[in-house]
């Protein structure tokens, strides 16, 4: 049933909504996303096609990496020459500019399409809901929460394919006896506090880490599971390998791919690396949620719309962010980018079979898990992640020490 | 009146006046009160006093910084001085070749840091650089794992910044050198001095205007280091080599934390106000009344 209503949807849909965009005439849009690598092009040509099939003109403003191109986005805006539309993470990153009254409101299309009722999981509305009003659209969902593994190597060892940190942990003295660097980890402080949130999620659960990142919980921070989070993480950074520091996270995948590393913890974005390798999921590779509890992290992408004294540049904005919502548009876009769409009705049937765990598990609302910036702002979450990669790489400094400075940056009010 | 004495190169000049003081001055007096507030992504005007430098001088990662820009601009400006003046002395030797090595030894400097940086990187690197080789050749106990030891990192970068300057310097030296009189070193050699000890005690004296533009030109460089250290370390490894001038553009655009950016830069700029600051009023001050006397 379910099933027909979304093939009734993506015949539907687009039909109509072309309609009412024709209506509107022709439309020129400029959009700055941080979208270069291969597939990620891939993905953002499928937006520009569906709206350009609209009879409107899309200019690309493609600018390498996300850093720069929210600082473009922000200059512009501030400077009173800002762009249609601009590419965010869920996250708190556009909250100044909500608040400084800088981006249009999508509260008249998102009501009228019903917006609340399709987006999937609720969550991602109330990253965009600003006082009852829409101000992002959520574009699609990324996840932190894999292991990524070479079965070969384990095969070589003669090892199973870990399911946990601590599986990993024991089989790891044997795989380097082989020759064979066992963690792969690319020393950049987003890799390392990415894997970092991994451990934790995994060691000590979804509901204690969100007492700790949302709530700052002191009391939950110090009851003895976070310091045993970092422990387990100096014990995983023994097995890497000291080409590590500054080392880009697509060449740590390709290690694993290699099989000169058996393992890597990376984001679902990873699958790509080993798509376009020729290696098959869960045959050649295994890509793994640790813990005993999964979870799947809600991270991904949100377009924002900045206000402009034009009014005819609005109709514009709310037509592309309708556009990018549209079922058909979303399962051509997520396929391309090898992540889930932002709602259940969607086509999915090209998942691999990494994919289709994701998707399963995403159906379970206590599965989802959030990101520490989807509450925190970034420069939190970079004092954070700036004493998470001090303590992966300076061996003097003690987990009480790393315990204290980290309820520093808790207690700062960042 | 001498203001109106040039009229014509006054005019001339205005443009760059209007410049300079909208643009530097009015960009220092607006990053100052923007310090004041505790402005994130946008700047707001929330006055919050002087917590963003209370906070600044708390960070761990802000004293790095400061070490940092201190070691290596001690190593920088030293290495480059002391090799370029000797790669100048063996080039001024009537050597066969001259302008095979003066190109060679100058090369580097046509290059962008980006470039220097990457280079050096997988030079450097163990697992792929000048290491990997050596043991590939059966030296199995050489070992250069500067760009990933935290202590030594700093230094890595120092070596690929002096790699780059010392050859500028060098041409620098050169010039001046060639600009020395002959009859000079006719009379150092009638008096029989040794020739390391004319280079030392009679030339390098003479060279001080070489000397004291180089010495400006590698300080101007020390302070604003920044493409170098991100193409080569990306301020890594954690944070073992960051620099202040990392710290504000970090703080600038992906920790949207503006207010703490002002502040550092700030703080930035009064430091090199007090080390320019003796040497401006020595130079323009005293020199002046000096000559007049």
């Amino acid at each position: 049933m379910k099933k027909f209503f979304s093939i009734l949807l993506t015949i539907f849909v687009p039909l109509s909504f072309t309609n009412a965009s024709k209506a509107a005439g022709h439309m020129e849009a400029e959009v700055i996303h941080w979208w270069t690598s291969g597939g990620e092009q891939a993905a953002i040509s499928q937006f520009a096609e569906a709206w350009q099939e609209m009879g409107n003109t899309w200019i690309d403003t493609a600018i390498t990496g996300g850093d720069n191109a929210r600082g473009t986005t922000v200059n512009r805006i501030i400077g009173g020459n800002p762009p249609t539309a601009a590419q965010f993470n869920i996250s708190k990153q556009f909250v100044d500019l909500v608040e400084q009254g800088l981006l249009q409101s999508l509260e008249e299309v998102a009501s009228a399409e019903g917006w609340r009722d399709f987006i999937y999981p609720p969550e991602l509305i109330e990253t965009c809901e600003f006082e009852g009003e829409f101000y992002c659209v959520p574009v699609n969902i990324h996840s932190w929460q894999w292991m990524w593994i070479n079965n070969d190597v384990y095969k070589q060892v003669g090892l199973p394919v870990p399911q946990t940190f601590e599986e990993f942990l024991a089989g790891a003295p044997k795989i380097q006896e082989a020759g064979i660097i066992p963690l792969a980890l690319g020393g950049q402080g987003w890799q390392e506090s990415g894997m970092f949130d991994v451990v934790a999620s995994s060691i000590m659960g979804f509901p204690l880490m969100r007492s700790v990142y949302r709530d700052k919980d002191v009391d939950a921070f110090r009851d003895g599971r976070f310091e045993s989070v970092l422990n387990t993480y100096r014990e995983l950074n023994q097995f890497t390998d000291e080409g590590s520091p500054g080392r880009l996270w697509n060449d740590t995948t390709a290690m694993v791919i290699e099989g000169k590393a058996a393992m890597q913890v990376m984001g679902d974005w990873a699958r790509g690396e080993f798509a376009v390798a020729g290696m098959e999921a869960m045959k050649d590779y295994s890509c793994v949620i640790p813990g005993k509890e999964k979870y799947v992290a809600l991270g991904g992408d949100v377009f924002v719309f900045p206000k402009h004294d034009d009014p005819k540049v609005k109709d514009t904005q709310l037509a592309m962010a309708s556009m990018m919502v549209n079922p058909t548009v979303q399962a051509k876009f997520n396929n391309a980018k090898g992540s889930l769409p932002m709602r259940l009705d969607v086509d999915t049937s090209a998942a691999d079979a990494c994919m289709q765990m994701g998707l399963d598990l995403i159906q379970n609302p206590d599965a989802i898990m959030r990101e520490s910036d989807d509450w925190n702002t970034p420069a939190f979450t970079a004092a954070w992640s700036d004493i998470i990669s001090e303590f992966r790489n300076d061996p003097n400094y003690t987990v009480a020490q790393a315990m204290d400075d980290l309820e520093g940056v808790l207690t700062s009010g960042l | 009146m001498p203001l109106f004495r040039n009229i014509a190169s006054m005019i001339a000049l205005l443009p760059m006046i209007v410049i300079s003081l909208t643009v530097f001055v009015g960009c220092i007096i607006y990053s100052f009160v923007y310090s004041l507030t505790n402005s994130k992504l946008v700047p707001v005007m929330n006055y919050v006093g002087f917590d963003q430098y209370e906070r600044l001088f708390k960070q761990r990662k802000w004293d790095v910084a400061v070490e940092n820009i201190f070691i290596y601009g001690f190593v920088f400006t030293i290495g480059c001085l002391v090799i370029g003046f000797l790669l100048a002395v063996l080039i001024d030797q009537k050597i066969r070749g001259e302008s095979l090595f003066r190109t060679i030894f100058l090369y580097p400097y046509a290059m962008s840091f980006v470039v220097t940086g990457l280079v050096w990187k997988w030079v450097l690197n163990p697992t792929f650089g000048l290491e990997n080789s050596m043991h590939m050749w059966g030296f199995g106990w050489f070992e250069l794992d500067w760009l990933v030891n935290r202590d030594l990192a700093i230094y890595a970068v120092c070596i690929a910044a002096v790699w780059q300057g010392a050859g500028f310097v060098m041409v620098l030296m050169l010039a001046g050198l060639r600009g020395i009189d002959e009859d000079i070193w006719k009379s150092l050699s009638i008096e029989g001095v040794a020739k390391w000890k004319s280079y030392l005690f009679v030339i390098l004296p003479m060279l001080r205007p070489m000397v004291v533009t180089a010495i400006v030109l590698i300080a101007a460089g020390v302070v604003k280091v920044y493409d170098l250290i991100l193409a080569l370390t990306s301020g890594g490894p954690g944070y073992a080599t960051t620099t202040p001038a990392m710290y504000v553009m970090e703080n600038f655009f992906s920790r949207a934390n503006l207010g703490q950016a002002f502040a550092a830069s700030i703080i930035m700029f009064i430091s090199v106000v007090c080390i320019l600051a003796p040497w401006a009023f020595y130079e323009f001050y005293l020199r002046n009344k000096y000559a007049a006397n």
